[in-house]
């Protein structure tokens, strides 16, 4: 089995939607807690949605000196998969594994709803199950959504196609160059079920559950 | 008598006959001289400041319901499933398969007026920890709120400020706001309704209640420190009315910390998983006196707190502040002495702070401590039983005849197109979406049916149940006929729910309403009681809780009587493919179920919004045919036969199938025999979408439950057409959903 941790910072929301919809999407996921240092056997690892540590003074800001961050750092660099989703890719940035910043919405709002994606680069551990040019409907839910980066380092895996937010490049996932780190705004865990209205999102979590899987060697 | 502690530095504790000069303690407390003159006989002497302050709170029209209690004994409040009624801080439904849900209402309405961001935001607050108290997880908030006109710079600084404010707090404290309403109307300029919603799930064994146990429990007080923000906030604030120098009393309104509660609701629900607590009490209004006071007279007996262990925000608090204060993301539990070190552990987990403040004792007496002084020494249960109760005078206005005489006797139909445009561009009737996708509606992955639509369809994970929610309210109707207007929400919330498929199981009510020193409000309370009182008995569905916001006047003006009735039901099986507003296609016939004959235009959204008319007297419900309408709705949605349905109410069969029509992109022509029937809103009725090869089946579904139904159109093409007798008239599907969208946001800017 594909074991997966899904790191729960206090004020993470999202831990339990995350490891269940991994749970369909084949893998055996569970919760580590964010002062957890030692994170062995784990095949990959999710940091999921929420507000981790309230947000305070600006989203991941205080949550890449948790200590689990340090291990995090130590699975990317060995080229494992490592997934944030939303607040877990605003803490990616933060923490310096993916490139670039968020900021607030254009409109100022805070957006929850669903936004159409397509598939731009599927060189990385969330895109490579999807075709290149599809377009999937992922639930948003974010105040500060807006990637910017003027390094110009990251690469753009998912793109809005119609700018909800004022993300540079329309990115809504971002990969670094290796393709092992990404981050993703949009919620893939909120789109995997029909019921729920749409299971496009379904794609990209057995898509990032395999690559956890071919890394384990 | 006990010489009083100088803790609240006031020399004037108590003036028996006041003379001119300053206003006594007791008063600038909210307290009366004859409440006071009652605190001296329960205490045999004059109370110490302290002990002054712990009755003004609790004694409060907010935290005694001493005016509204003797009315609410009319409820129904039991069935087979209840398993915790009013009185808790919540109440439990059994769902089977050892499922409980626990589902509570609240208002903030004062404080949002005075500060619509944190008074909205710490509502919010305030209703998890309700339900989070009995041991559930909340899983669900509904808002319900109302505003005066947009047009009004004032109304549109509440209504932005408090949707932020919501946005805020209940996002980051990671529960979903999956429905509510939004309304406007003159009424509420000076007086928004901001009210709240929770639904919780718990396993059945973990139920808690709000006890203190027995001697030797310890009190545990458990997270944010206690600060001294909204000192009073019961009291001064939701208890009193307002006139224009009320921004003075922005003091009394608490700060909410979203990410302090959300840490404390996870700590919170371990303790319970691990079974570590006798009983738990969140600290509301009224603060540490209610939450030592209340567990205590539960049980039955008495307790020592200790004010120099509470964990404060700022030094130099008075015992009287410490015991009033209303800072938010508290919570007291009630500990087996042998569990204490773990509970300590739990919370250092979560990184929430704790601190053993108090021990239960034998008898019935609260005694507080600041060091080695006494500072108050009460009964527990004179703080909440022996609250004042008021048989406040009750009198039928002298305006109602007139109101119902004053019928707008419209001879000729007004320009079908123009008045369907107008009605959608009311922001009491268009699209809300500007509001609920500035809130996280979708956590925990259980919204199967959202924001938008008659009501939420949560599903259970891990059973095949699904719970439906309907949130209504609806001033001008009970303002024009309190009685009439309160049944008729029971029952519209209740077909809300069967039209997602469920059977009404529970209500809980927000009741809003004027100053209850006012025989008339007295009256349309007591209307409002009786309506709902005999709706609930009619559908077989017990009241489980509610809440009672007396005082929203400003300036002598009351509010319209503004009940909002919360309802939950059941599906089980929940609909594997579930009605949604979206589902009608081309070729589809559009059904009315419901009396044909609907013409009653009194208190209608029509008369109010096209000639700014409230008058003449609502129709009645009929319990025979709600209960017809609920049963036909849930054979449709559980057998999946239609794909669309759709309660007809604000704005009539015009705006409810122009509003199928926008979520569904597609046009209608319809016929109807009067243009009356276009903007009626008669109780129980319904329109459907469904195939054509399915006519047969639906018309039995119809008659077995006892319902008129007959088809009235046909979705087709890009228009909204009505053909009434010697006139067509239609509006594109696009410029209607155009006006749909834009009536908030347009105004807002």
């Amino acid at each position: 089995m594909t074991r997966i941790g899904v790191v729960t910072f206090p004020g993470s929301n999202c831990e339990h939607d995350t490891v269940h919809t991994l749970g369909l999407a084949g893998a055996d996921a569970e919760l580590v807690w964010h002062r957890d240092t030692d994170l062995a056997g784990l095949d990959g690892v999710v940091l999921p949605g929420g507000f981790a540590h309230g947000d305070y003074l600006r989203p991941g800001a205080i949550a890449r000196f948790s200590p689990v961050m340090g291990e995090v750092a130590r699975l990317a660099d060995e080229g494992r998969p490592v997934l944030g989703i939303c607040n877990g890719f605003q803490i990616l940035c933060e923490a310096g594994l993916l490139p670039g910043a968020h900021i607030a919405n254009r409109d100022l709002a805070f957006i929850c709803r669903p936004v159409e994606v397509e598939v731009v680069d599927t060189g990385s551990v969330l895109t490579r199950a999807a075709e290149p040019g599809r377009r999937l409907r992922i639930p948003l839910n974010s105040y500060e959504g807006a990637w910017v980066d003027p390094t110009g380092e990251g690469r753009v895996v998912l793109r809005y196609t119609d700018d909800p937010n004022g993300s540079q490049d329309q990115a809504a996932a971002v990969a670094n160059q290796e393709g092992n780190v990404v981050g993703v705004m949009p919620h893939p865990e909120r789109a995997s079920e029909p019921i729920l209205g749409s299971d496009d999102g379904l794609v990209l979590l057995r898509g990032f559950v395999e690559a956890c899987r071919e890394v384990k060697v | 008598m006990t010489a009083p502690t100088d803790d609240l530095k006031f020399e004037d504790a108590y003036v028996p006959e006041p003379e001119p000069g300053p206003e006594p303690l007791h008063r600038r407390l909210g307290l009366t001289d004859d409440e006071y003159r009652s605190v001296c006989r329960i205490l045999g002497r004059e109370p110490r400041p302290a002990e002054l302050a712990m009755y003004s709170v609790m004694w409060s029209e907010h935290c005694s319901y001493k005016s509204s209690r003797p009315f609410l004994d009319r409820f129904p409040t039991e069935a087979p499933w209840v398993v915790v009624g009013p009185g808790e801080n919540a109440g439990v439904i059994d769902l089977g398969d050892g499922w409980l849900a626990a589902l509570r209402i609240e208002s903030h309405n004062h404080p949002t007026f005075v500060e619509p961001f944190q008074g909205a935001a710490t509502g919010i607050g305030g209703i998890l920890r309700d339900v989070f108290t009995m041991g559930a997880r909340p899983v669900a908030l509904w808002d319900q709120i109302r505003f005066g006109p947009l047009d009004q710079p004032r109304n549109r600084y509440l209504f932005t400020g408090a949707v932020s404010g919501i946005a805020w707090y209940g996002n980051a404290v990671g529960v979903p706001t999956v429905g509510g309403e939004v309304a406007f109307e003159e009424c509420y300029s000076g007086n928004p309704l901001v009210n709240v919603m929770c639904l919780g799930l718990m396993r059945s064994d973990e139920l808690v209640l709000g006890t203190a146990g027995r001697p030797g429990t310890v009190a545990v007080l458990l997270g944010a420190a206690t600060g001294r923000d909204g000192i009073g906030g019961a009291s001064v604030l939701a208890s009193a009315s307002f006139d224009e120098s009320s921004t003075t009393k922005r003091p009394s309104v608490q700060v909410g910390d979203p990410f302090e509660e959300k840490k404390l609701i996870e700590a919170c629900l371990e303790l319970y998983r691990r079974g570590l607590v006798v009983g738990i009490q969140d600290l509301g209004a009224a603060g540490l006196s209610c939450a030592t006071s209340e567990p205590a007279a539960r049980a039955g007996v008495g307790m020592e707190v200790h004010l120099e262990a509470v964990h404060v925000r700022e030094p130099g608090m008075t015992a009287a502040e410490l015991l009033m204060s209303e800072s938010q993301e508290r919570m007291m539990a009630f500990v087996d002495p042998d569990h204490v070190d773990q509970v300590l552990a739990v919370a250092e987990r979560w990184e929430v702070d704790a601190s053993v403040v108090g021990t239960v004792r034998a008898g019935g007496t609260l005694s507080v401590y600041e060091g080695d002084e006494l500072v108050a020494e009460v009964p527990a249960a004179s703080l909440s039983e022996d609250a004042p109760r008021y048989r406040r005078e009750l009198g039928e206005p002298g305006w109602m005849e007139d109101l119902w005489s004053n019928t707008l006797g419209l001879v000729a139909p007004p320009d079908t197109s123009k008045t369907l445009l107008l009605l959608l561009d009311d922001p009491s009737i268009a699209s809300a979406a500007w509001v609920y996708e500035q809130y996280d509606h979708m956590l925990f992955l259980n919204t199967v049916v959202g924001p938008g639509h008659d009501g939420t369809l949560l599903r259970v994970k891990g059973t095949t149940k699904g719970l439906a929610v309907s949130t209504d309210g609806n001033g001008r109707l009970c303002y024009l006929d309190p009685r009439r207007g309160a049944a008729r929400l029971v029952y519209e919330a209740a077909l809300n729910v069967a039209l997602c498929g469920a059977r009404p199981r529970a209500v809980v009510d927000n009741l809003n309403f004027g100053n209850p020193e006012k025989p008339e409000v007295m009256w349309q309370f007591r209307e409002t009681v009786e309506g709902i009182a005999e709706a609930c008995e009619a559908l077989g569905v017990p009241v489980v809780g509610g809440n009672v916001s007396f005082y929203n006047e400003t300036d002598g003006q009351d509010i319209y009587p503004t009940p909002v009735v919360g309802m939950l039901g059941l599906a089980d099986p929940m609909p594997t493919s579930p009605p949604r507003l979206d589902r009608a296609a081309d070729g589809m016939d559009l059904w009315l179920f419901g009396p044909e004959w609907a013409i009653n235009l009194a208190g209608s959204a029509f008369e109010q919004v096209a000639f700014g008319h409230v008058g003449g007297r609502p129709v009645a419900p009929d319990p025979t045919l709600a209960a017809a309408a609920i049963d036909a709705a849930v054979t449709l949605a559980a057998d999946g036969l239609a794909p669309v349905l759709h309660d007809i109410s604000d704005g009539g069969l015009a705006v409810a199938v122009a509003e199928i029509c926008i979520a569904s992109d597609i046009g209608v022509s319809l016929r109807v025999s009067d243009w009356r029937h276009l903007y009626a809103e008669d109780p129980h009725r319904f329109l459907a979408a469904a195939a054509p090869e399915d006519a047969e089946r639906i018309a039995e579904v119809a008659a077995d439950a006892g319902i008129p139904a007959r088809r009235i159109g046909r979705f087709e093409g890009i228009d909204i057409v009505f053909e009434l007798p010697g006139a067509v008239a239609s509006v594109d599907v696009e410029t209607a959903a155009r006006t749909y969208r834009e009536a908030i946001p347009r105004r807002v800017g």
